[in-house]
């Protein structure tokens, strides 16, 4: 399994607070290759978000191996971490989350000043992507005068300047009008195209359809992984 | 990150909340603006102090009464009546003191002084002739009290340049011209050279008379305020200290120099005292000020604080962005720095102007010193890095999926 991306193996995630324990993520093993388009479903509770979290190396696992692009991701530091996040990662959040007051162009600019990329290639890049997402007239807009559309096509194209191995999507279209959902979808579909991998959650099956792979989890186990799965939640629809 | 766009994210943070930046920097600005204006006064008092005993002249001893003791208590000092003419003239024809060239007996007090429609109370001087050559006195126009004015008692003045402007106005030569002391009309001979100063000791202000005069005519008073003795020469101060101590005490019979009933204090003592008042002064006002520069500085920690916490989310999307400790450190600590010394550079303006203001109104020097200014804008920027490293440290070390899930 030379071209995988990620590689969990037996992943468990245990919270504790005084006495109480609490199992989120229970015995985990998961391979993705190069150029899936995953997508991760569950109802709220299931541990989703948490595996979601750990394979983005926004947090760390209780027991258990991830091996992200070659680089087992284990018991590293903090600097060591954001590191990876910087370079390996690209993530797209359900509340956009870019920085207010900040036009989409410096917005995009971000990662790239963390990396310490030369000036001029992070203006080059930073334009480049924004006119993949379609928003070459929007450059200097700051948040509040995006629709939510493009707001996260701002985060798309932040989450790939750094050309990351991975692009993480929590629910990406979760608070955005149907129509534009599609336009989110439809460029998702075509980074997948370009040959991007792409691990997406969500729990509305018509956005998961989207996903070449689907993995069920519930009460922090996988329940249910892979195509079959799909073909069956197609024909429900 | 680069400098610049470090700087340049700061102020977009700080212009965000444009009050609250102004008040956390408000702090700031008092405390170094009183810093910088209250150790300037300082100085300038301290060298306006200097300055006028240095003019005084260097070889002179000041004999004045002590507290008088007798039967067991002790009057208040200074205002005894313990130093007479005679002792005046002992010193002057006495063979065991070799080392005292002049000696000026003198007696002071304030008085009204009006001169046609004008008046002021100030220091009149009653002098014997001597007296221009041991402080060092020059004129200006007209001539100094002679020996016939004092065997005369002669109603004769010689004002300082400050009262005679108060009495004639400025330009306007007085000799010739009469004033009136205490209801007694004197007939003005001669104005003095301007010596500087300020305050209730301002040489400037002054009218010296005959001591003759002054004394019988004026106050009504036999003894004298003090004695002015011009030593030969500046080696000699401490021996002629001692003659003229042991001399006086052989005088007035008092066998205990504790129970001595004045005091002789040397150029040197009394530059010493004078410059040892002001620098505590100076330091105790410094030490309120440094205090305000501490409140100032808590309230940087106040305002970083709580835009830790108004930020949290920022830092959470910043650090799953990629960015490090020291990333996020540097951005709050620029923050504050730029905050403290923005508000640094405010109050040293202010400060300077505020004692600019003081120096007018107490006509003192208006000498800033560098070394201050330069303190203060080091001192602005370590509050900065003092009060900005606690929050900063905070948010470096917030756990970004905690601080993503912030609301």
């Amino acid at each position: 399994m030379e071209n995988s991306i990620i590689d969990v193996s037996h992943l468990t995630k245990i919270y504790k607070t005084d006495d109480l324990e609490t199992v989120v993520l229970s015995d985990i093993s998961l391979k993705i290759k190069k150029g899936e388009f995953v997508a991760i479903m569950g109802p709220s509770g299931s541990g989703k978000s948490t595996l979601m979290h750990i394979l983005g190396a926004l947090d760390l696992p209780t027991s258990g191996k991830y091996i992200l692009d070659g680089q087992e991701v284990g018991r590293l530091s903090d600097d060591a971490l954001a590191d990876i996040r910087n370079k390996k990662i690209g993530f797209v959040f359900q509340a956009y989350n870019l920085l207010p007051r900040t036009s989409a162009l410096e917005n995009v600019i971000v990662p790239m000043e963390y990396a310490g990329v030369d000036d001029k290639i992070q203006m080059d890049k930073a334009k480049k992507l924004l006119g993949l997402v379609g928003l070459t007239d929007r450059l200097n807009n700051p948040p509040n005068k995006l629709s939510g559309g493009q707001q996260q096509r701002v985060a798309i194209a932040r989450a790939l300047v750094m050309d990351p191995a991975i692009i993480l999507a929590d629910e990406p279209t979760g608070n955005i009008a149907s129509t534009q959902a599609e336009e989110v979808m439809a460029i998702f579909q075509k980074l997948n195209e370009d040959g991007h991998t792409i691990v997406m959650i969500t729990h509305e099956p018509d956005i998961a359809l989207h996903a070449k792979r689907i993995i069920h989890i519930k009460d922090g186990k996988i329940e249910k992984d892979g195509n079959d799965h799909k073909q069956k939640l197609l024909h429900k629809i | 990150m680069k400098l610049t766009k470090l700087i340049k994210g700061a102020i977009r943070n700080l212009a965000i909340n444009k009050m609250r930046t102004g008040l956390a920097m408000l702090g700031i600005v008092i405390g170094i603006g009183s810093v910088i204006a209250l150790v300037s006064m300082g100085e300038s008092s301290k060298m306006a102090v200097a300055s006028q005993i240095q003019s005084i002249g260097s070889n002179l001893l000041t004999v004045s009464p002590g507290s008088q003791s007798s039967s067991g208590v002790r009057g208040a000092a200074g205002g005894a009546t313990t130093l007479t003419n005679e002792d005046a003239d002992a010193i002057k024809t006495s063979t065991t003191i070799t080392t005292i060239k002049n000696v000026s007996p003198e007696y002071s007090g304030r008085l009204q002084v009006t001169a046609g429609r004008n008046n002021t109370n100030t220091q009149i001087v009653g002098v014997e002739p001597v007296y221009q050559e041991v402080r060092k006195l020059t004129l200006t126009s007209g001539a100094f009290i002679t020996t016939q004015n004092l065997s005369a008692m002669s109603k004769v003045a010689v004002l300082g340049p400050t009262t005679a402007e108060d009495l004639f106005g400025e330009g306007v030569n007085p000799v010739g011209q009469s004033i009136r002391i205490n209801g007694k009309t004197f007939q003005v001979i001669g104005v003095t050279k301007s010596k500087g100063g300020s305050g209730m000791q301002n040489q400037d202000d002054r009218i010296y008379v005959p001591l003759t005069t002054a004394q019988k005519q004026l106050f009504g008073k036999q003894y004298l305020t003090s004695i002015a003795l011009e030593a030969t020469n500046e080696k000699d101060m401490t021996t002629a200290q001692n003659q003229v101590g042991y001399f006086l005490l052989g005088r007035h019979k008092i066998t205990d120099v504790a129970d001595a009933d004045f005091r002789i204090m040397s150029q040197s003592d009394i530059l010493e005292t004078a410059s040892q008042v002001a620098g505590t002064f100076t330091s105790m006002l410094s030490g309120v000020a440094a205090i305000s520069l501490l409140v100032g500085g808590i309230g940087i920690m106040n305002i970083m604080l709580m835009s830790v916490t108004e930020r949290t989310r920022e830092i959470g999307l910043r650090k799953a962005l990629g960015a490090k400790k020291k990333t996020i450190i540097s951005q709050f600590l620029t923050e504050s720095i730029i905050l403290t010394f923005s508000g640094g550079i405010i109050g040293i303006a202010l400060g300077i102007i505020g004692f600019y203001a003081y120096s007018k109104i107490s006509s003192s020097a208006f000498v800033v010193s560098a070394g201050s200014v330069l303190l203060a804008f080091a001192v602005s920027a370590g509050i900065g890095v003092l009060f900005g490293w606690y929050p900063a440290q905070k948010a470096a070390n917030l756990q970004p999926i905690e601080a993503l899930r912030y609301e």
